[in-house]
């Protein structure tokens, strides 16, 4: 898949956001006021700005409110109410905790729910391609989920949580790797099935339709070289999980807190560049392209 | 279920959108003949606020019934496209730099018949006048022939001849869209070559219509693309071997006995006597008084004109007059075919195809054509006056085009494949080949060559013809050639089409003599068109000592921005299909059906933007401005004011024209009648075509059946019936060979002795064509045309250029094994005359000595309206670069031509190559790379969204 | 609209015999051409002539190799568009409601007002045959000229989809799948018309003919041998049996 910035800033930044989210629904930490405000502008300048890039790669982002309305097969329009409710919870939420002090639990705790379903749907928008076999496993929502919950902890400053989250999130990335690795050959789709022709031999892409590129081609195909990928992977794991960990497990210090979250956003990036890049849409059969 | 409109009354409940499903699809629908390709459909040009919206095939129309294929329906990008030459230009810069004024076109005509009119009245064959994808060469060379230069032809001689001349020498019609498969009735189908390019629509939905009915089809090609894709069975043959394979299958059904005997004695020459004494008349047909051959009467014993009723042809007996033996053709070919050097077994390795194969081919085309015949009851009378209760019917049909005849041997390989089909009785018969009016016709009823030299007089006949013996060449007093390209000369006596691929050489070298202007249309002919292109751009700009260029002036005529505008001094630019009148016509290439005459019109359905003009109509004025005979009334006034007026009001014999229905002052009249001025009117009316229908019991066996030949002649194809029989044998060409052993007053150059009585060979051979100086190159290299294309003009058009806009060379498996090559690697490709550097691609499913690319792509910069760094530019590439017009030197001194020694077919199909992997091109680009024309139209925009219609 | 009706009352769809597909991209320009200047928006061509020229296409042709265990390498064209599948991800998808599955006929259509251009439904589709107009910004789709299907203004005959209409080989038949008795359901019956990619569930309406066996009258040989016994070995002989066979004549 193109992996185009809109997608992975989206992601990225929105799956930490609503991490955030869910973290200061349950009043972890437990603040209010100025400490409460900047939590909640951290929170929702992540999940919004997240939100809003996303539009970006719309054809007509004027239209985008349509996408409220397929909320019962649509898992991107689930994630559009999740995501509006959530924001909307937390913002009274917020109200609360920020100007009048208080600590309405139940709005946090429905908030904290939408904001975890908000990740739960936008992973699901990935889960259910079956076009896309690395994206088709029940490891895709672990993941998304294990992040923001891991990046929000961490985000939260729930330093106890986030370690735990954090190994979590890096043993689920490891396992999403290594069977991710072999889900397009285990889909049992090639470009026999994809022809039909397979029973007759062994089937070869010649001439392409069309000598230039095409819409396809361009979204659905890229390919990122096996060595390249490994060592993105390094990177992304060691900045994702190894330098916050590490890090926290040194006396607190603001900034050591500040460079493991800029660390572990970073590396949550560049995974979610490999997810995209990685992942292979079956039309590249057609195509003789993986 | 109610329905809303279209919509379900569910659909409306589920809330489902309403839609328009019956939207207005046009304002009007005009019909006329598509120019995309030289299939000539018919198409419906669907009109929006004036403009073309939408173009479709013509249900009615004979050739497509409606179907179209890619470039058809891609029309609308053609008739907008960027390319298009909007003014007369002349040249300001040097030649091939691309640099032009914009000049009016009284400019333009003056200029032209400045230069013209002096060369008519005093030397006409200074003028060489070419015509390329020309669909009117019945006018065009109409124009020549008044003109008085010898110096005409279209492209013929680089297109096809072999398959052309070979047909009508051997059975007076050829394949390309002379003829068809029956497509109803056949059940076996052998294609042999690339055969893609002419008539391939009709080709297209032949080959799904006998799927249909479970019919089989083998494709001989080396290959496997397009239809031979689709072919039940393949056969990869080694290039140029055509011939063996064929001789083989003969050798094979003859062993066999699986040949049509009686169909041989009465419609071939099989049975004709021929001279075996040694001597100026061996090897000639034993004629009567009237000059008819004979044959011995099986019912007499006696020798008796072929055609004289109730004679009934012995393919066996021998005669002895004048203690000379007479042997019947039909000996010669059993000793020659029987002999054992046909045997699969001997030619297998050379074709590259098991001998079982080859056995197993020949047992198919038997078991089908004997075991499967069929038969029609249908009633029908020969020419001898014999009345036939039923048609025999041997369901195995063959088709070829340039893949065989593109070799230095091609005429002979086309000759032996027609042999083939006389020997199964498969020509003119249900399930074989038909023929399409104006054919079936034999050589005899076509004119011989003509090209005296005489200032301010028309030639006596057509440039262009079919010599009949040495009698016929074009050679002046001292024997040196009449025509520029040396047509119809020893080096190539049947060279019907002329050769247009020596023009520019020959007119470059002076030799045989220098010319003046050289003038031609739709040719291009500094790029794709000609062998040895780079050479070939020198030529066109090359100078004089004195700074003058060597071919002084150069017009040239074209709807688009291509290649060769950039070396013409004056260019006349021409409109698009749809903006011009046309007619496809009898006297020419007509769109005839196996089963009726038919003939059809362009007309203007749009009128054009631009300041340009039909190229014909504009040949017309210049015939005015310089009063050339024929063109002219007594009175000195003009005959036509333009093409349209030509069309309708020439007549070549009274009452035949250019077009053959609608005649008669109510039009009411088809094939001969008096001139209608509503003409074109009616030809509108009817969708822009016109269908006579042969009648039924007349519609097979032509060149025999007594209704057919009646109905030809009703029509105006002929003047008087002309049954004839099927040439096995040809007389003409052993009537060279007689020459080349010392025969006879006209006499060959000695140089050339020895090729002749090798190559004019009145029985079908075959030789190897592997040329002087190919030592170390030993890979075939072949080019095709795609389909979605048709030459250059595909590229210019937005929707075509996506689908091929770059060519790789298709490189067999083992080939890319053997040179570590991957795709998208790249090669440097070399032949005794150049090499080139490209890109690759491998292709399994190929003959695995074989390589081959897409035929012009490749495009130079600055050409086509393209943007500089175009891929057809950058990456695309032409194979032409390898082929050289002269075969390399043989070490007598001379440079003998890349052609066919029968009919000078240009033998690009011959070119053998080396391949070595190379390092990218540093820029990335297909070598060699030609420096930027500059464009005289610009480059077209950058984004598209057609859309005609509000 | 996204969610799939439960049935539909026909199957309207393409049977495509590559048995008889010679590549020649006839379906491709006259799919353009019809669907630039009719439903929606124009198909639009960037960079038209350029470098890097590339529009949209509802239909395209590919070609494979196919290298049997036994024989020569085949070579199969390979026409693809939207299959209309009865089970379309990319309407469950869309978050619009923009996709959407006709229940008249099956027809998978895009209304291109309701379009946002997420680019989802194409994720979804396993056959690539949904396109992004980059011009318009919204997604394009075969729609089975439905505004040829049902027109009244084209004479009855014409009421196809304009790549079936203008196939020259006839490899591209109409009709509705969903009738067991229609034509093309007869035709995939009797030539064991398949589904591409059937393992993702999308139950394509659309089928694919398989080509026919190929490359076997060598294996022929030997019932074919008797054909070919010689009546004669060389050429005195064939004289022979030719006076003979002349007599039966």
């Amino acid at each position: 898949m193109h992996p185009a910035p809109s997608v992975i800033i989206f992601t990225t930044l929105s799956g930490l956001g609503f991490g955030l989210l869910f973290f200061l629904g349950l009043g972890m930490p437990d603040v209010t006021g100025w400490v409460a405000f900047v939590f909640f502008v951290i929170a929702y300048g992540l999940s919004v700005g997240g939100l809003m890039a996303s539009t970006f790669h719309l054809g007509h982002p004027e239209r985008a409110w349509k996408a409220f309305t397929q909320w019962r097969s649509s898992w991107l329009s689930r994630e559009g109410w999740c995501a509006v409710i959530a924001l909307t919870v937390m913002g009274l939420y917020a109200i609360g905790a920020v100007f009048l002090g208080q600590k309405w639990s139940v709005l946090g705790v429905i908030g904290s729910v939408f904001s975890l379903a908000t990740v739960f749907t936008t992973s699901m928008i990935y889960t259910q391609l079956k076009t896309i076999p690395r994206w088709n496993m029940k490891l895709t929502p672990a993941l998304f989920l294990s992040f923001g919950l891991a990046g929000g902890a961490l985000l939260a400053g729930q330093t106890r949580l986030a370690v735990p989250l954090l190994l979590i999130a890096a043993t689920i990335q490891a396992l999403y790797w290594w069977q991710g690795d072999k889900a397009f050959a285990k889909s049992g789709t090639n470009l026999g099935t994809a022809t039909g022709l397979g029973s007759r031999g062994e089937v070869r892409a010649f001439e392409p339709p069309h000598t230039g590129t095409n819409y396809l081609l361009r979204e659905f195909v890229h390919v990122v070289g096996r060595k390249h990928a490994e060592k993105l992977r390094i990177i992304s794991f060691l900045l994702a999980f190894f330098v916050p960990v590490v890090l926290l497990f040194l006396p607190f210090n603001h900034f050591f807190a500040l460079i493991a979250v800029v660390s572990h956003l970073a590396g949550v990036a560049v995974s979610r560049w490999l997810f995209f890049a990685q992942a292979e849409h079956v039309v590249g059969l057609y195509y003789g392209k993986r | 279920m109610r329905k809303v409109g279209s919509q379900s009354l569910r659909g409306a409940l589920l809330n489902q959108p309403v839609i328009d499903t019956s939207p207005k699809v046009s304002d009007e629908v005009r019909k006329t003949t598509c120019y995309m390709c030289a299939c000539r459909c018919g198409i419906n040009v669907h009109m929006k606020d004036g403009k073309v919206a939408y173009i479709e095939g013509n249900r009615d129309h004979p050739v497509n019934k409606g179907v179209l294929c890619a470039k058809g329906s891609a029309g609308i990008m053609q008739v907008n496209a960027p390319s298009r030459l909007r003014k007369p230009l002349r040249r300001v810069g040097p030649r091939g730099s691309g640099e032009f004024r914009e000049i009016e076109w009284d400019e333009a005509i003056s200029t032209a018949v400045g230069w013209l009119n002096e060369l008519h009245e005093t030397a006409p064959q200074k003028l060489a006048f070419f015509t390329g994808r020309d669909q009117s060469q019945s006018f065009t060379s109409f124009w020549a022939q008044h003109f008085g230069t010898p110096n005409y032809a279209a492209h013929g001689g680089f297109c096809s001849v072999n398959m052309a001349a070979g047909g009508i020498y051997t059975m007076g019609g050829a394949f390309w869209e002379f003829g068809q498969p029956d497509w109803e009735h056949t059940k076996l189908f052998l294609l042999f070559g690339v055969a893609e390019d002419h008539d391939s629509n009709p080709i297209k939905m032949g080959i799904g219509k006998i799927k249909v009915r479970g019919a089989r089809v083998i494709g001989v090609n080396p290959i496997r693309s397009g239809y031979n894709a689709v072919a039940d069975d393949w056969v990869g043959i080694t290039p140029g071997t055509d011939g063996l394979f064929i001789l083989s299958l003969i050798h094979v059904l003859m062993k066999a006995g699986k040949i049509d005997l009686d169909y041989l004695a009465r419609y071939t020459n099989a049975p004709v006597l021929v001279n075996a004494a040694e001597g100026p008349e061996k090897g000639l047909f034993l004629r009567d008084a009237d000059g008819k051959p004979l044959v011995v009467d099986r019912v007499t014993g006696e020798p008796t004109a072929f055609d004289k009723p109730g004679v009934r042809p012995d393919l066996s007996a021998t005669y002895d007059k004048d203690g000379v033996t007479h042997r019947p053709v039909f000996h010669l070919m059993a000793e020659k075919y029987l002999s054992d050097d046909h045997a699969p077994e001997n030619v297998a390795e050379r074709c590259g195809i098991p001998a079982k194969r080859i056995r197993a081919i020949a047992a198919e085309i038997a078991r089908v054509a004997f075991d499967e015949a069929i038969e029609l009851d249908q009633e029908w009378t020969d020419f001898r006056g014999e009345t036939h209760s039923k048609m025999t019917g041997r369901p195995v049909s063959f088709h070829a085009m340039r893949g065989i005849s593109a070799h230095a041997n091609g005429f002979q390989t086309c000759r032996a494949l027609h042999v083939l089909q006389i020997l199964l009785g498969t020509i003119e018969v249900p399930g074989g080949f038909r023929f399409k009016p104006p054919y079936p016709k034999p050589v005899e009823a076509h004119p011989t060559p003509h090209g005296d030299r005489r200032p301010g007089r028309p030639l006596e006949g057509p440039h262009l013809g079919f010599p009949r013996g040495p009698e016929d060449l074009l050679l002046d007093e001292n024997g040196n050639a009449q025509r520029i390209d040396k047509a119809f000369t020893w080096e190539n006596p049947m060279s019907a089409h002329g050769l247009m691929h020596m023009v520019i050489s020959n007119a470059a070298a002076g030799d045989p003599y220098k010319i003046d202007t050289l003038f031609m249309y739709m040719a291009n002919m500094s790029w794709n068109s000609s062998m040895n292109t780079k050479g070939v751009m020198e030529m066109l700009s090359a100078k004089t000592e004195d700074g003058k260029y060597v071919i002084p002036k150069i017009i040239y005529s074209d709807a688009y921005s291509s290649e060769m505008v950039a070396y013409a001094d004056l260019i006349l630019p021409d409109t698009t299909y749809l903006e011009r009148h046309d007619c496809i016509s009898l006297l020419d290439r007509p769109i005839c059906e196996a089963d009726a005459a038919a003939d059809a019109i362009r007309w203007p359905v749009v009128a054009p933007d631009r300041d340009v003009r039909g190229f014909q109509s504009v040949l017309i004025e210049l015939a005015n401005r310089m009063s050339l005979p024929g063109f002219t009334n007594e009175d000195g006034t003009p005959k036509w004011k333009d093409y349209a007026d030509y069309i309708v009001t020439h007549q070549r014999k009274p009452g035949i024209g250019p077009l053959a229905g609608f005649r008669g002052e109510n039009g009411d009249k088809e094939g001969r009648g008096a001139v209608n001025p509503d003409q074109l009117n009616r030809y509108i009316e009817n969708g822009g075509f016109y269908v006579a229908h042969i009648p039924e019991g007349a519609d097979y066996y032509k060149p025999w059946n007594t209704a057919y030949q009646d109905w030809a002649v009703g029509m105006g194809l002929y003047d008087s019936p002309q049954p004839y029989l099927f040439q096995l044998y040809s007389e003409p060409m052993r009537k060279f060979q007689l020459a080349a052993e010392g025969h006879g007053d006209k006499q060959p150059p000695d140089h050339l002795r020895q090729r002749l009585k090798d190559t004019m060979d009145p029985l079908p051979i075959w030789y190897e064509t592997d040329q002087q100086g190919n030592e170390g190159f030993t890979v075939n290299a072949l080019t095709q045309r795609p389909m979605a294309m048709y030459h250059s003009w595909g590229t210019q058009n937005a929707w075509l250029r996506q689908l091929h806009g770059r060519n790789p060379l298709y490189v067999p498996t083992k080939l890319m094994r053997e040179h570590g090559l991957q795709d998208g690697d790249w090669a440097k490709v070399s032949s005794p005359h150049g090499e080139i550097t490209v890109p690759v691609m491998e292709m399994a499913a190929l003959n695995e000595n074989t390589v081959w690319t897409w035929n012009a792509i490749g495009k130079r910069k600055g050409a086509w309206a393209l943007q500089q760094d175009a891929p057809e530019a950058t990456k695309g590439f032409l194979l032409n670069h390898l082929i050289h017009e002269l075969l390399p030197p043989k070490g007598d001194g001379m440079r003998w031509a890349n052609s066919d020694p029968v009919t000078g077919q240009a033998a690009w199909f011959d070119l053998k190559v080396k391949i070595e992997k190379a390092a990218p091109p540093e820029d990335a680009e297909s070598q060699p790379e030609f420096s930027p024309i500059k464009s005289p139209v610009g480059t077209g925009p950058k984004d598209l969204a057609w859309k005609v219609g509000k | 609209m996204t969610q799939l009706p439960q049935s539909t009352e026909r199957k309207m769809g393409l049977v495509i015999d590559l048995d008889t597909c010679v590549g020649c991209h006839a379906c491709v320009i006259s799919c353009k051409g019809w669907n630039t200047e009719n439903y929606g928006a124009p198909l639009s061509d960037q960079d038209a002539y350029g470098s890097n020229p590339s529009g949209t296409f509802l239909n395209r042709v590919h070609s494979y190799e196919v290298q049997p265990d036994q024989g020569p390498a085949q070579l199969i064209h390979f026409p693809k568009s939207c299959l209309h599948c009865e089970d379309a991800p990319c309407v469950t998808v869309c978050p619009t409601g923009a996709s959407y599955k006709r229940v008249e006929d099956g027809i998978v259509l895009v209304n291109e007002s309701d379009c946002i251009g997420c680019g989802l439904c194409a994720w979804s589709c396993p056959y690539g045959a949904r396109e992004m107009d980059m011009a318009e910004g919204v997604m394009k789709k075969c729609t089975l000229c439905v505004d040829r299907i049902y027109n009244e203004n084209l004479p009855e005959v014409d009421r196809v989809p304009s790549c079936v209409r203008t196939c020259p080989a006839g490899a591209r038949h109409f009709g509705d799948l969903g009738d067991p008795e229609s034509d093309v359901s007869k035709l995939v019956a009797e030539r064991e018309g398949m589904d591409l990619m059937p393992e993702m569930g999308t139950k394509p309406v659309n089928k694919y003919l398989p080509p026919r066996p190929k490359d076997q009258v060598e294996d022929q040989i030997d019932i074919l041998a008797p054909l070919l016994a010689p009546v004669a070995e060389e050429p005195k002989g064939f004289i022979g049996w030719l006076d003979k066979a002349l007599e039966k004549l």
